[in-house]
């Protein structure tokens, strides 16, 4: 805690002390930043705004303790070199585990935007994790695809309270019936304009690619993923 | 000429196998006293510790069978993952979440390939 007149003298001062007889910036880094070396009159001391400060109008009798200021930044997940816009993906989990995807980009959570396509394999586009995911070194040119309508808002399900009541007529029915969301048809048209270009990307990049897109990957006898190049 | 599936009278399904299979060899011990916390496995074909790093950090299930259904099924499993390699030829360790029972001490291990840095 300091006196109102400690704190404007802090407040006017380039330099500070970190420990005592150990200030923050030396001699001659003060001499730079003091503004000295620009100085025609060498003993004159160049002039500085006094910042105006307020007495401020409150003084708190109990001990106020402030939070620490947050300083992290948010960043989507660094996302592998192996996995570029267009990389044909391995998935490894989820109900579509084993298919070959198409990587599209990441979002803003960091997760990874996916499509089947829908019409080759009947993965829609979907988000999944990196983690989950091997890289394959086939790529498809998707460079014609508008993807900036796509984001992670458009994934997350507003959450629908199941009301708890437990009632007798209830307790004879089947209670809690989960209301079966369909896809809705926006979804459904934004899935087929993504991939219509990306199906015709792929038929154009190799005559094979489509029936690659629609196989799935799966280990055998003799099959090591250590000694493999995916 | 006979096609292989008309012999057989079976469909050649795919095959679908996203694991590696692995074998749960005992826990971590020296000659007399054992560590249950970490398991050793070994996986198929990974034979030397060269071959370790692809697999560190993969997730590893204990999957057993049982005789009352527990969320709809008689299929348990106990996860975990590969620790560390333990020695010089390939063998892992492993923790899991629960430590794994001595019954399971030769049986099956199923090593996933995921968390993926591939």
């Amino acid at each position: 805690t300091h006196t109102e007149e400690e704190e404007n003298k802090m407040a006017r001062q380039r330099n500070r002390e970190i420990v005592p007889g150990v200030n923050r910036f030396s001699r001659s880094q003060m001499y730079k930043r003091s503004g000295r070396k620009y100085l025609k009159n060498k003993k004159e001391t160049p002039k500085t705004e006094k910042p105006v400060r307020k007495a401020s109008r409150f003084y708190s009798v109990d001990n106020i303790s402030k939070p620490l200021k947050a300083v992290h930044v948010h960043k989507p997940t660094a996302l592998r070199r192996s996995i570029r816009p267009g990389t044909v993906l391995i998935v490894l989990t989820g109900p579509y585990r084993g298919n070959h995807v198409v990587f599209l980009k990441q979002l803003e959570s960091g997760l990874l935007l996916v499509t089947g396509p829908y019409a080759f394999n009947g993965v829609p586009l979907r988000r999944i994790n990196q983690v989950h995911v091997i890289a394959t070194s086939t790529k498809v040119d998707i460079s014609g695809v508008s993807l900036d309508s796509v984001k992670d808002e458009l994934f997350i399900k507003p959450k629908t309270k199941a009301p708890k009541k437990k009632t007798e007529a209830g307790f004879f029915k089947n209670e809690q019936k989960k209301e079966k969301t369909g896809v809705s048809d926006e979804f459904k048209k934004l899935q087929k304009e993504v991939d219509s270009k990306i199906v015709a990307a792929a038929k154009k990049t190799d005559s094979l690619l489509p029936a690659y897109l629609r196989s799935k990957f799966s280990l055998s006898k003799g099959q090591y993923p250590h000694l493999m190049n995916f | 000429a006979d096609t292989p599936q008309k012999k057989r009278g079976k469909k050649m399904t795919q095959g679908n196998r996203l694991h590696v299979q692995g074998v749960f060899l005992g826990y971590r011990r020296s000659n007399a006293n054992q560590y249950e916390n970490t398991a050793l496995i070994k996986v198929d074909g990974v034979r030397s510790r060269e071959d370790t790093p692809f697999y560190m950090g993969k997730r590893v299930a204990y999957v057993y069978k049982a005789k009352s259904k527990k969320n709809g099924s008689k299929v348990r499993v106990i996860w975990g993952r590969l620790v560390a390699a333990h020695g010089n030829s390939g063998t892992f360790r492993a923790r899991f979440r629960n430590n794994l029972p001595p019954k399971a001490m030769g049986s099956q291990v199923r090593v996933m390939l995921y968390p993926s840095r591939v």
